[in-house]
């Protein structure tokens, strides 16, 4: 668990103030404790990306908001496909998981069944 | 090329990797590798290795020729590709795949499971085949309404109906307090049963509520024309008022004219939840009764007092 000041000092580049900005807006979602800010690894990976996306890929505070939200939604997916799987890796049968990988398998444009 | 050129075999020409010339100015340089990196960025492409190690290589090559020092250095061949990856530290896909990316879900942080509609639209487009009938799918049930009549004493001091349903089930159905016509009542998960797993759906009651012969209810207040006798309204007196909780008995003041209205707090619609209970309105009606010789002859020996017009403000034709 990192305070604010504690990540301001171990990210090069990282301007308090811009962390604040940030915050302010909810692109970063700190837990607050005893009134101050507490980061978690995700908190700080995603100042970081926030950081990289600004820094070295030019997308601007207008911007910042539309990616983060359509990566949120990415990540959303990402979790659901990973339960979904392991559901499936619990429940189906051997059979089952088979059968769903070819027809997976057939609608993958490699195999041509698309194109 | 001298032999300390031994990378091209090994590692990529970082050129190469820009898609740029040798003569490449430092703004092409930057403007390629942004533009490369926007495409490859790992956290951009989550599950995608290819554009992860394309990003690593474009890193590489950004980093060895935006900088003229070093850019030089390779160029005359004094140093080589190698080892100019950035530091290593957890990437943000690395989180926001688990269970800590919840935190930043589009659906806010507590939002997580799966709904019906979830896997309804999961199994039903994933599994969906021909040769697969609508009948192995999972699917939630279907919404069923019925409708339940209540008398108005019922629905006004709520009370607790059976409902036997097509199907032969029973249901008991809670009508709360002042319930009024049109009300639909949900009782969840008591409709259709859900297909191959799914849940079931839900039972919508609509009330219906009898009209009542000499209660009538306004929002939660309950009115009623109470009779009473012509002895009752001059010499006033106790009595009895029939309100939804049971009769109480009122007294009536003397001189209590047809028409009066009188106010019973709280007996109208009982209280329920935070709702107060509403009040009953007693409106009196004179009835003269039966024939009575007696009372004829004593009304036309009668002198009033006060003898009054009580039509006197009416206006009178000319």
């Amino acid at each position: 668990m990192t305070s604010i000041d504690d990540l301001v000092a171990q990210i090069s580049g990282l301007r308090r103030q811009d962390l604040e900005f940030w915050i302010f807006n909810e692109w970063v979602r700190p837990d607050e404790h005893a009134g101050r800010y507490v980061f978690g690894e995700i908190d700080i990976a995603r100042v970081r990306l926030i950081q990289e996306l600004r820094d070295r890929m030019e997308v601007n505070d207008a911007s910042l908001p539309v990616v983060l939200s359509l990566l949120d939604q990415l990540y959303d997916l990402r979790r659901r496909m990973r339960e979904l799987s392991e559901a499936l890796t619990q429940a189906a049968t051997d059979d089952m998981r088979l059968d769903l990988a070819m027809r997976l398998a057939r609608r993958s444009p490699i195999s041509g069944a698309l194109y | 090329m001298s032999g300390n050129r031994q990378w091209v075999d090994t590692l990529e020409d970082p050129y190469k990797t820009l898609g740029v010339t040798r003569e490449a100015s430092q703004e092409d340089i930057r403007r390629a590798y942004r533009k490369l990196a926007k495409k490859h960025h790992p956290d951009l492409n989550p599950g995608n290795a290819k554009a992860e190690e394309q990003f690593k290589a474009v890193s590489a090559a950004n980093e060895l020729l935006s900088d003229p020092e070093k850019r030089g250095q390779f160029d005359r061949g004094e140093i080589d590709s190698a080892g100019k990856e950035r530091p290593a530290y957890p990437s943000y896909r690395d989180h926001a795949e688990g269970e800590a990316g919840r935190r930043y879900s589009r659906a806010g942080p507590q939002a997580g499971g799966w709904s019906a509609q979830d896997i309804g639209d999961m199994f039903g487009s994933i599994f969906e085949e021909e040769r697969r009938t609508a009948s192995e799918r999972v699917m939630p049930g279907r919404s069923e309404r019925y409708s339940l009549t209540a008398d108005f004493l019922d629905a006004t001091n709520g009370a607790t109906r059976r409902l036997t349903l097509p199907d032969g089930r029973t249901l008991d159905v809670k009508i709360p307090p002042g319930t009024t016509g049109g009300h639909i009542l949900r009782l969840r998960g008591q409709g259709g049963p859900g297909r191959n797993g799914g849940i079931s759906g839900d039972a919508l009651i609509e009330v219906q509520v009898t009209p009542h012969s000499y209660f009538k209810r306004v929002g939660h207040d309950i009115r009623l024309e109470l009779p009473v006798t012509l002895a009752e309204a001059v010499l006033g007196g106790p009595v009895e008022v029939p309100t939804p909780g049971g009769p109480v008995i009122m007294q009536i003041p003397p001189h209590s004219d047809s028409g009066s209205e009188f106010r019973l707090r709280g007996r109208g619609v009982p209280a329920h939840g935070d709702r107060a209970a509403g009040e009953l309105y007693a409106t009196l009606r004179v009835v003269i009764g039966a024939p009575d010789p007696a009372l004829e002859e004593f009304l036309r020996n009668w002198k009033p007092e006060h003898p009054v017009d009580p039509r006197q403000a009416m206006e009178r034709p000319v």
